[in-house]
């Protein structure tokens, strides 16, 4: 098992845990840091992965802006506490085992696969370099790129205009 | 890796988001937890990225690139996405004082 194999482990394990304490954390400040702590074994996958423009955009943008939004958003409500009330307890066992069950069938349904000899190939390949990436995404995908812009024109329009006050 | 390591891993990470947003009442852990998904999503994406270049290599140098790029477009409408929702989600603290999301069914009368 070389370095890669456990480093993908280490990070698979890191992502799993921090995805329950996610749901489970009664804090919901604790919930934004350990979404932050899953955000950075994603980033750890994709560096693996030698998707390194994705990895350092997954961390700035997500683990960065996204999650500082989020923090802040929490902070300026003030609801540090268990303001939640847990009403009915059958809702939530009825949640979680919806979700397990959803899991449940995909894994049975995709365990069955021939993926054999497909391999996501690690440390190789320079498709995810920014080089490459920018030459197709500014020859081919220019399109998507500028309507993008405007998505984020009318999405700044739009927060200005829901969170006014008046 | 094999890629079935990538498909379970991204399965229960989007199992997990699943189940926290049925579970969960406050408004903006189900917006993360949304995000999570969405997380999954592209951890996947990239991963049958990478299983096609290294399938198509020979032939298509560029093979798979197109996973990542799809990718960065979710990056994209995902921080438009969270923008606009947590103005929504202030915007309803303003009104109700509250981010359950159980105080939100008098919208069906």
């Amino acid at each position: 098992m070389g370095i890669t194999q456990i480093l993908f482990w280490v990070l698979s394990i890191l992502a799993l845990l921090s995805a329950i304490l996610v749901v489970i954390s009664k804090n919901p400040v604790h919930s934004v840091l350990w979404l932050i702590a899953v955000f950075i074994a994603i980033s750890g996958h994709y560096i693996l992965l030698n998707a390194q423009f994705l990895a350092i955009v997954n961390l700035i943008v997500y683990a960065g802006a996204i999650m500082v939004l989020f923090l802040f958003v929490f902070m300026l409500m003030n609801l540090n506490s268990d303001t939640e009330p847990q009403k009915n307890k059958w809702l939530k066992i009825a949640g979680v085992v919806a979700g397990g069950s959803l899991l449940l069938v995909l894994v049975a349904a995709l365990k069955q696969a021939d993926m054999k000899g497909q391999l996501a190939e690690m440390n190789k390949g320079d498709i995810g370099l920014i080089k490459n990436l920018g030459m197709v995404l500014f020859q081919d995908y220019v399109v998507p790129f500028e309507i993008s812009s405007v998505l984020f024109l009318s999405a700044m329009v739009g927060v200005v205009v829901i969170g006014k006050k008046d | 890796m094999p890629i079935n390591y990538y498909i379970f891993l991204a399965l229960a990470l989007f199992c997990i988001g699943v189940a926290g947003v049925l579970t969960r009442r406050n408004a903006i852990i189900i917006f993360m937890c949304i995000e999570l998904m969405l997380n999954a999503v592209n951890l996947l994406l990239v991963a049958f990225s990478k299983m096609h270049q290294h399938a198509l290599a020979v032939t298509n140098p560029n093979a798979g690139i197109d996973g990542q790029l799809f990718v960065f477009f979710i990056m994209v409408v995902a921080a438009a996405e969270v923008s606009v929702g947590l103005a929504i989600i202030v915007m309803m603290y303003r009104n109700t004082h509250s981010i359950d999301v159980n105080f939100l069914n008098r919208l069906k009368h």
